[in-house]
């Protein structure tokens, strides 16, 4: 058994010989089968998938899983969705092709949330991914086959993707590290898009230190993406240190307040009060940390200026799913015909609905009133956080509203006092900000996760806050055990 | 000619074929006859691609930009035009919306009539965009070729300022050679690159506009011509008729080439709504005040400065200076000539008249045909140093271009004309011992028999005795 292990540890073993890269391959494929058999996490397993050559890269000859909206040369990437159920692109994404020039082997493509919309892990083509901790709840959304896979121990790390909480709500759910490194700082090209000016490539993984290994062979400017910028003097696992004394966090008082709610469920009690034992952890660790106020009209409109701006970016972004270049041809007379019988037959109801969204938020005379004010409102949000991070090196915060949900509720009805704790780390996608979750306790014997986000290229001060109190908890580096 | 009065605004689309690659993909830029060979993942829209502003061509568009007096904003930026159709991979269109900031917005330019009267066109934008694929309709299929998905387009919107058809085609003819003069683009109507939107409304009153209609994708400036004619027709007979309300009505029709008519396509009410919004992946990029100087520094001399300064300081006609403006490979041509020390007016009337000739007849650009500049002076020299005549320098002319030989190859001692009066003399002397019966008639008052003897001369030469100088020797020698 290897694949429970750290990256370094694993790289340790190859280069030692204890163990060889096929070897690897061979049990990361076993234990997939074994996933997806448990959890559904899976769109396609790649098994005729061989060992690499092992170099002084940390990354080479060790196994690794791909969210199914990355575009996978030769390898079918569906975004697990029926429009592309066949499709076997003929190009790598950047982020892909670096971790092939590092030597990293990709074994499987995971299930994932319809595009990346929705946050249940319910609305995928192949079927519903189910919490390895638990099988009646849901993983959350959307990067869920990742998520599952990587708390599963199938292998290290898997990439995920991350519009609204995509990454960080499922690591959190599956009890592991979840991180979104600032917008631009990994390219996007060949991500399937969502919606472009919130999407984030990022990783999920066991521990903080192997996140910043992933992200830094991810990183880096690309001509093919214009949004992409320079980070090469940024080596996020070089410079990993607990050497956190005297920094400054805040968390929001409105959110974390249990007397701002009236009807708090019990396990949100539990994960408010988890929460503050986390903040006396990071005292303890030598760090400050603030009560702030923020506007509540501010933050009740984080769900809705979410909702208008993906949906709007999205009806856009996959009008391309027609069906005649690639995706099944659909049936009609004419080609209008057969563009509709493709997206009828090809698009879950959720998108349908959200395309609905979309196009009407879009719409000239609805334009000022949706869109425009959503980005006005977005603009409102980051700049308040902007002005923050003036004074703090990051916000922290509790992950949704306690552990992994039941499946029997996948319309996620949360009560409306709810809301902005279970979506507030869609700021960190208005603003670009670095956001990484970590495991931090049980409720109900189910993980529950906790967030770190900072200002716009300061991914290195996360990642170094969240190594420090990740090193005082007891969650690094676990894998899930059914709990029931 | 219609008693009413018509305004005329026109939208002209020119691709930018002058770049390497397209306007927001790695793909080559240029015209093919194969289809789909010049195509990147990103025009045909797969998954996961990301669109890259093509720097060259931003500075193309600010290049036009400053030409047409338009201000140039202080960031760049592209909207998404979002519609589908089997042309357009994306679901939408990258370009900018008016009156959002284009790349060029308000201006103005001054264009000469044929008569040499100037009049002012007044610019509504200048905004830059991708072509769409081309599609072929056959009988119950249609092909899609992605060579054009992708090109870069500059679309150039006038105010409805215009009053003629004539005024109109003016001015599209001044805007495609200064495309062409700044090596932004070949603008050949042939090859699609120009396509034009005609809006015409006619009033009785100058000082308010009739209903507005538009006309799509005309694709030739003669299509322009008579499209506008076509419409103030048909729109002044409804005036004259009472029946305006009914047959004139805010919409967009079809110039239908063949049978010369307009051919109503939409109604205004259907018009789409293209939910434009800002293009996400592209960041909106500032346009640095050093870089818009260095680009007005670049823009290379234009028709109408070349024009001025053939008339003054080489001493051309305005008519001449015209034609040799007119399309800037003529242009160019002309001016190699005058670097290579060939007498302006020479060059000039050379290029108006024999190289124009040939090359319309033969339906060849200047550029394709063998005889250079240098290869124009090497026959023009010899017609000054005597050794050959106009005559024969045309022939010659008609060699070089047929055989593709230097005309040097068709000058040889054997054909250089003879213009030595002694040897003219002494065969001249020959031919009216040999002809005294003509002599004879000739003196006795049978005048033309002059052209008779010269005849002689040039059959006994071959044609290459000096014309002048033999029918001089004649006259002497026939007193």
């Amino acid at each position: 058994m290897y694949m429970n292990k750290t990256i370094k540890e694993l790289h340790e073993d190859l280069i030692s010989g204890k163990v060889t890269s096929d070897e690897l391959v061979k049990e990361s494929i076993s234990k997939s089968h074994e996933v997806q058999d448990k959890c559904n996490a899976f769109v396609t397993i790649l098994d005729d998938q061989k060992g690499g050559k092992v170099t002084d890269n940390l990354l080479s000859g060790i196994p690794y899983g791909v969210k199914d909206n990355y575009s996978t040369k030769g390898i079918l990437s569906t975004g697990s969705s029926n429009t592309l159920k066949d499709y076997v692109p003929f190009f790598d994404a950047t982020a892909i092709t670096k971790l092939y020039e590092a030597g990293a082997i990709p074994v499987n493509k995971t299930a994932m949330d319809e595009f990346g919309m929705g946050g249940t892990g319910t609305t995928c083509h192949t079927g519903t991914v189910l919490n390895p901790w638990d099988l009646s709840r849901m993983c959350a959304g959307s990067s869920a086959g990742s998520a599952a896979a990587v708390a599963s121990g199938v292998y290290p790390y898997a990439l995920g993707s991350d519009t609204g909480d995509s990454i960080r709500k499922p690591a959190a759910f599956c009890g592991i590290v979840g991180y979104k490194p600032t917008y631009g700082m990994i390219s996007r090209y060949g991500l399937f898009p969502f919606a472009s000016s919130l999407d984030h490539c990022g990783v999920l993984t066991r521990s903080v230190e192997d996140a910043a290994i992933v992200v830094d062979t991810m990183k880096g400017i690309d001509k093919k993406d214009m949004t992409s910028w320079d980070s090469s003097n940024i080596k996020l696992y070089d410079n990993l240190t607990s050497d956190v004394l005297g920094k400054k966090l805040f968390y929001i008082k409105e959110i974390v307040d249990k007397n701002n709610y009236k009807n708090l469920p019990k396990e949100t009690i539990e994960h408010l009060d988890n929460f503050m034992k986390t903040i006396e952890l990071v005292k303890s660790l030598g760090m400050e940390v603030e009560e702030v106020s923020i506007n509540q009209d501010l933050l009740n409109a984080i769900s809705s200026v979410y909702v208008v701006i993906s949906c709007a970016e999205a009806t856009s972004n996959m009008s391309n799913l027609t069906g005649f270049i690639f995706g099944p041809r659909g049936e009609g007379k004419n080609y209008i015909e057969q563009m509709k019988d493709h997206r009828t037959k090809g698009f879950s109801s959720l998108i349908k609905r959200r395309f609905v969204i979309g196009s009407y938020v879009l719409q000239i005379v609805n334009q000022e009133r949706y869109f425009k004010n959503a980005q006005r409102a977005r603009r409102m949000i980051v700049d308040t956080m902007k002005e923050l991070f003036k004074k703090y090196d990051g916000l922290i915060l509790p992950v949704g509203t306690g552990p992994a949900k039941k499946l029997e509720n996948d319309e996620m009805v949360t009560d409306d006092e709810l809301t902005v704790l279970d979506e507030h780390l869609q700021i960190g996608n208005f603003g670009g900000f670095p956001s990484i979750t970590i495991p931090n306790g049980f409720v109900d014997n189910l993980p529950v996760g906790i967030n770190i986000t900072g200002n716009c290229y300061d991914d290195q001060n996360i990642l170094n806050i969240a190594y420090a109190l990740e090193s005082k908890m007891n969650y690094k580096n676990q894998i899930a055990k059914e709990v029931k | 000619m219609s008693k009413y009065y018509a305004t005329i605004g026109l939208e002209m689309h020119c691709e930018v074929s002058e770049t390497n690659s397209k306007v927001f993909s790695s793909a080559k830029n240029s015209y093919e006859s194969t289809p789909n060979c010049n195509v990147s993942p990103v025009d045909m829209a797969f998954p996961g691609i990301l669109p890259v502003v093509n720097k060259e061509c931003v500075k193309m568009a600010i290049m036009m930009s400053s030409i047409l007096n338009a201000r140039i904003p202080e960031y760049m930026y592209f909207e998404r035009k979002n519609y589908y159709y089997p042309d357009l991979p994306k679901g939408f269109q990258l370009t900018q919306n008016p009156p959002e900031d284009c790349v060029g917005n308000g201006g103005y330019i001054d264009v000469e009539r044929e008569d040499g009267s100037v009049f002012r066109v007044d610019i509504d934008n200048l905004h830059l965009e991708e072509d769409a694929a081309s599609l072929d309709h056959f009988y119950s299929t249609s092909l899609i070729d992605y060579n054009r998905a992708g090109v870069p387009l500059l679309e150039l919107v006038t105010k409805p300022c215009l009053h003629s058809a004539d005024d109109a085609v003016s001015f599209l003819e001044t805007i495609r050679s200064i495309y062409q003069y700044c090596g932004i683009s070949e603008a050949d109507s042939k090859k699609g690159q120009i396509r034009c939107d005609v809006n015409v409304s006619v009033s009785p009153d100058p000082n308010t506009l009739g209903v507005k209609v538009e006309m799509k994708n005309v694709n030739s400036f003669s299509g322009v011509r008579d499209a506008i004619n076509y419409e103030i027709e048909r729109q002044s007979e409804a005036l004259d008729n009472g029946t305006y309300e009914r047959e004139v009505e805010q919409e967009t029709r079809r110039w239908d080439e063949e049978s010369a008519q307009t051919i109503r396509m939409r109604s205004k009410v259907d018009a789409l709504d293209y939910k434009y919004f800002v293009e996400p992946n592209i960041p909106k990029y500032k346009i640095e005040e050093s870089w818009v100087e260095e680009i007005k520094k670049s823009i290379p001399e234009l028709p109408m400065q070349r024009k001025e300064k053939y008339i003054e300081k080489y001493g051309l006609s305005d008519y001449d200076a015209k034609i040799l403006i007119k399309e800037k490979s003529v242009s160019d041509y002309f001016e190699k000539c005058i670097e290579i020390g060939i007498d302006s007016k020479q060059a000039a009337n050379w290029i108006t008249v024999q190289i124009m000739g040939y090359i319309n007849k033969n339906n060849l650009t200047i550029n394709d045909i063998y005889l250079t500049p240098e290869l124009l002076k090497q026959l023009i020299d010899n017609i000054t140093n005597g050794t050959i005549s106009s005559k024969q320098a045309k022939d010659i002319f008609f060699k070089v271009l047929e055989e593709e030989k230097e005309p040097k190859a068709f000058i040889s001692k054997d054909n250089a004309q003879i213009s030595d009066k002694d040897e003219l003399s002494k065969i001249i002397d020959e031919i009216l011992a040999n002809n005294t019966n003509q002599v004879e008639q000739y003196k006795s008052g049978k005048d033309n028999l002059f052209d008779y003897f010269v005849g002689q001369v040039m059959k006994n030469t071959r044609g290459k005795a000096n014309p002048v100088i033999t029918k001089e020797i004649l006259k002497e020698k026939l007193i």
